[in-house]
């Protein structure tokens, strides 16, 4: 019965959104404000029936109804509860689910937190969400209907979720993910309604910030939890795979990160309009067709979804209007002549259209080398695997490339700045850089050319923002009251920015220092990696609640005294069978200790034993975090608080930093 | 003028890349050209289940057959099972891989479902389940009477799969002249 009161209800969603495409945009049209005042109530009633439609198939998970197919083939009955519930979205028609879920809770937050935009705008921008609601829903309901039932033939239990997405980092990944990939539509509507209401000026980009903002902190915490997830459960201590699903997070990501620092732009000086608009259509397109690649089957990933060419057409007939749709209605109103606000080379705008480009490229290549194998197969040209060489080859100079711009960015001025004056600000962030990266990777020998060059870019990121940091506030007269100089905007920018310098130092360290050995060891022997003694005591079968498994106890030492007690395990999966690989990880600011089990070999109980050492592998992560945190920072700058209260932006709180 | 016409440049684009993957629907990236589609058995010695000796792919030879990999951990299998001794009863002979499975689950498996196998060949360690490619279980192979490999079905065996798929396969390997 609870599995077709979800599926009822899913149904009354879709009716919703079919109203919420089409009434508030007639109002806007026509300027009926009943019809318009419409649009915020209908957002929230789809989110009531969406989330109780979710919380009917939650119900099903948890109570084990495996007359339903989804549960039936995700889930078991010895499976702990809190992955009964996660279990949901680990399969196509629940992830869906999900997707529709997170969509009707940014409609209902933008429902919500715009009550003082100008109706027609709010009006345009739910009935825009609920176009794409419309085309999700009705994804899920006419080709992943997951309220499907397995009668008759219910099985006596379930054949059990994956045991790779067992897993505490897997029960959120997918919801971050998404908050992201649909955070994203937000910006993407706020693009369409301005398009369509033919206002495209410094307020658009004022209201859509702070939503861009946030689905891209979000987007940024799904994709670190998604490389740390696949670091310590894939049992061999890579973080990233250049793997299709992994792009389609990454692109948008890459994309919505140009966008981020366009809006700024467009929001501070009026111009690039029309490339922002750009780059929100695109940031969403990507988001699309990141959903498109993982459930089409159009090309082999590690963790695709079960896939079927059905679903693919309709996703692509989905994608072809709303994307399709969007650059037609972009082709017809966007403003074709170039603004007349006008800036000089030298200047932060300059600066930001730097960053736009790289982000554009590096999106383009992510993009061009993940579809380069079905364009070839497409063609008739055989069969080919694009693989991390072309991805590291092209990804890491832009990357780099970015870096010294970066340094400069947040200390120029708008509109007009002078080289003079930066030389100045920065002769010294640019000789403490230079020492760092000299003298830092001394100790560490042998001396890495790769080392250096990351820790002169990260020093350099790190001593200018430092250095503007400590000039603001002491422009203060009290230390206190320079603190409360620093806009929310400006930490933010200056959180994420370190993140990004962390990040450089934390891949390029792990990539150049990272030592790994796999060996043959058998209870009581001890090899040592990297200074660290991995003693081997023992060996002994372990039961958990639905995995039997053999664990190898470890004892660390170094120079003599106890580090760490790590207890990597082979587990197989009672329900299918499955053998699934669970590393131990004795985590550290500076480095991580790694051993994971691999086969047995022999009759005498040895095993290959995979040991690592892997240095600053934590701050890439914590970077990722650092930048999340920088962007949920930005949200709340007064500007932003103000627009709630529908006044009008005060001119000395435009005039200052982005 | 022109400007405008520029603006419809990521139309443009946009309706490449479109197209490109509307093709790619129809396309298969799984379908890999190095399986071991038309080529022989892998060689192997292994035990037999029932522990009467060792199996070799000599032994398995001979005649158009299905080689079926199998375990008791295998749900599926279970559900596939029934088919599988319809089909031997009906006279087509099957070679059970009984796959990283034990020994005694996997004989009284048999003797309370029945024994559809000529003959089962336990791979304890996967060792000739790695050398096929093995995704998982069940997993049923066409072998012809010289021993190549002629198609593989991922899945469970059913009258739908036997019927549309494997059948005409099978005879037209039978009148290519393999004795049944």
């Amino acid at each position: 019965m609870i599995p077709e009161v979800g599926h009822f209800a899913l149904i009354i969603a879709l009716c919703i959104a079919l109203i919420q495409v089409t009434v508030p945009l007639w109002g806007a049209w026509r300027g009926n404000l009943a019809a318009m005042s419409l649009a915020p109530r209908l957002a929230l009633g789809q989110l009531l029936f969406v989330g109780f439609s979710f919380a009917c198939l939650a119900l099903s998970f948890l109570q084990d109804d495996f007359s339903v197919q989804v549960v039936a083939n995700n889930s078991n009955s010895l499976l702990p509860p809190i992955y009964k519930f996660s279990a949901l979205w680990g399969n196509h028609e629940g992830s869906l689910l999900l997707w529709v879920l997170i969509l009707s809770l940014w409609s209902s937050a933008v429902a919500l937190c715009s009550r003082q935009l100008p109706l027609p705008v709010l009006a345009r921008v739910l009935a825009v969400m609920g176009g794409v609601a419309v085309g999700f829903l009705s994804f899920s309901l006419f080709t992943s209907n997951p309220f499907a039932r397995l009668l008759p033939g219910t099985p006596a239990d379930g054949s059990d979720l994956n045991p790779l997405l067992q897993d505490p980092g897997l029960i959120i990944h997918p919801p971050l993910l998404y908050m992201g990939y649909v955070g994203f539509s937000v910006a993407f509507a706020f693009a369409i309604a301005a398009l369509l209401g033919g206002r495209l000026d410094a307020s658009w980009a004022r209201w859509s910030r702070p939503w861009t903002n946030v689905a891209w902190a979000f987007l940024s915490l799904g994709i670190m939890l998604g490389s740390w997830w696949a670091y310590y459960e894939l049992g061999w201590g890579g973080w990233w795979f250049w793997d299709p699903v992994e792009n389609a997070s990454f692109m948008p990501w890459l994309a919505g990160t140009a966008l981020v620092h366009s809006l700024a732009v467009t929001e501070k000086r009026g111009l690039f309009k029309s490339w922002t608009v750009l780059l929100a259509i695109f940031a969403f397109s990507l988001s699309l067709l990141g959903t498109f690649l993982v459930r089409s089957g159009v090309l082999t990933s590690v963790h695709a979804f079960a896939t079927d060419p059905e679903r693919g057409l309709f996703i692509l007939i989905f994608l072809a209007i709303v994307v399709g749709g969007s650059l037609v209605l972009y082709a017809l109103r966007a403003p074709a002549v170039s603004s007349r606000v006008s800036f000089q080379w030298v200047s932060r705008e300059s600066l930001l259209l730097v960053n736009n480009v790289v982000f554009l490229v590096a999106t383009l290549t992510v993009l061009f080398g993940t579809l380069f194998p079905l364009i070839v197969d497409a063609l008739g040209l055989g069969k080919v695997s694009v693989g991390p060489p072309y991805f590291n080859a092209v990804f890491v100079p832009l990357m780099a490339l970015l870096a010294p711009f970066m340094g400069l960015g947040p200390v120029s001025r708008w509109k007009q700045d002078s080289t003079a004056r930066w030389r100045t600000q920065l002769w010294g962030a640019a000789l403490a850089a230079v020492i760092c990266g000299v003298t830092l990777p001394l100790l560490q020998a042998p001396y890495n050319i790769w080392v250096a060059l990351a820790v002169l870019l990260a020093a350099w990121l790190a001593v200018g923002l430092g250095r503007d940091l400590w000039l603001r506030v002491r422009s203060g007269n009290t230390l206190a009251a320079g603190l409360r100089r620093l806009t929310p905007s400006y930490l933010g920018m200056l959180l994420a920015h370190l993140g990004f310098a962390a990040c450089i130092l934390g891949v390029v360290v792990t990539s150049q220092y990272t030592v790994e050995h796999d060996l043959k060891m058998r209870p009581g022997d001890m090899r040592a990696v990297a200074g660290y003694e991995f003693h081997f005591d023992e060996l002994a079968p372990v039961r958990g609640p639905n995995f039997v498994a053999d664990e190898a106890r470890f004892t660390v030492t170094r120079d003599g005294r106890e580090v760490a007690r790590l207890a990597p395990q082979k587990r197989r999966y009672l329900a299918s069978g499955q053998v699934m690989t669970e590393a131990a990880i004795d985590p550290g600011l500076f480095r991580d200790l790694f051993v994971a089990m691999g086969e047995p070999v022999g009759a005498e109980g040895a095993w290959a034993i995979r040991l690592h050492y892997k240095p600053m592998v934590r701050w890439m992560w914590l970077g990722a975090i650092l930048m999340a945190l920088g962007a949920f920072t930005t949200l709340f700058d007064r500007r932003y608080r103000r627009q709630r209260r529908a006044l009008p932006a005060a001119p000395e709180v435009l005039a200052r930093g982005v | 003028m022109a400007s405008r016409l520029k603006l419809f440049l990521p139309l443009f684009l946009f309706a490449l890349l479109a197209l490109f993957l509307f093709r790619g629907l129809s396309l298969d990236p799984k379908e890999m050209p190095s399986a071991l589609i038309d080529r022989p058995l892998p060689a192997f010695s292994l035990p037999r289940l029932d522990g009467e000796g060792e199996v070799t792919q000599s032994d398995v030879v001979g005649q158009v057959s299905l080689l079926n990999v199998w375990a008791t951990w295998c749900v599926s299998c279970r559900v596939e099972h029934p088919y599988l001794q319809q089909l031997a009863d009906a006279g087509v002979p099957i070679i059970g891989l009984n796959y990283k499975d034990e020994d005694a689950a996997a004989l009284d498996w048999l003797g309370e479902l029945g024994d559809p196998y000529r003959v089962n060949i336990a791979d304890r360690q996967g060792s000739l389940g790695l050398d096929l490619g093995v995704y998982g279980a069940p997993e049923t192979y066409l072998l012809d009477a010289q021993g190549v490999i002629r198609y593989r079905h991922v899945g469970v065996v059913d009258e739908r799969v036997w019927q549309g798929v494997l059948q005409p396969l099978y005879r037209e390997l039978l009148a290519a002249g393999g004795a049944p």
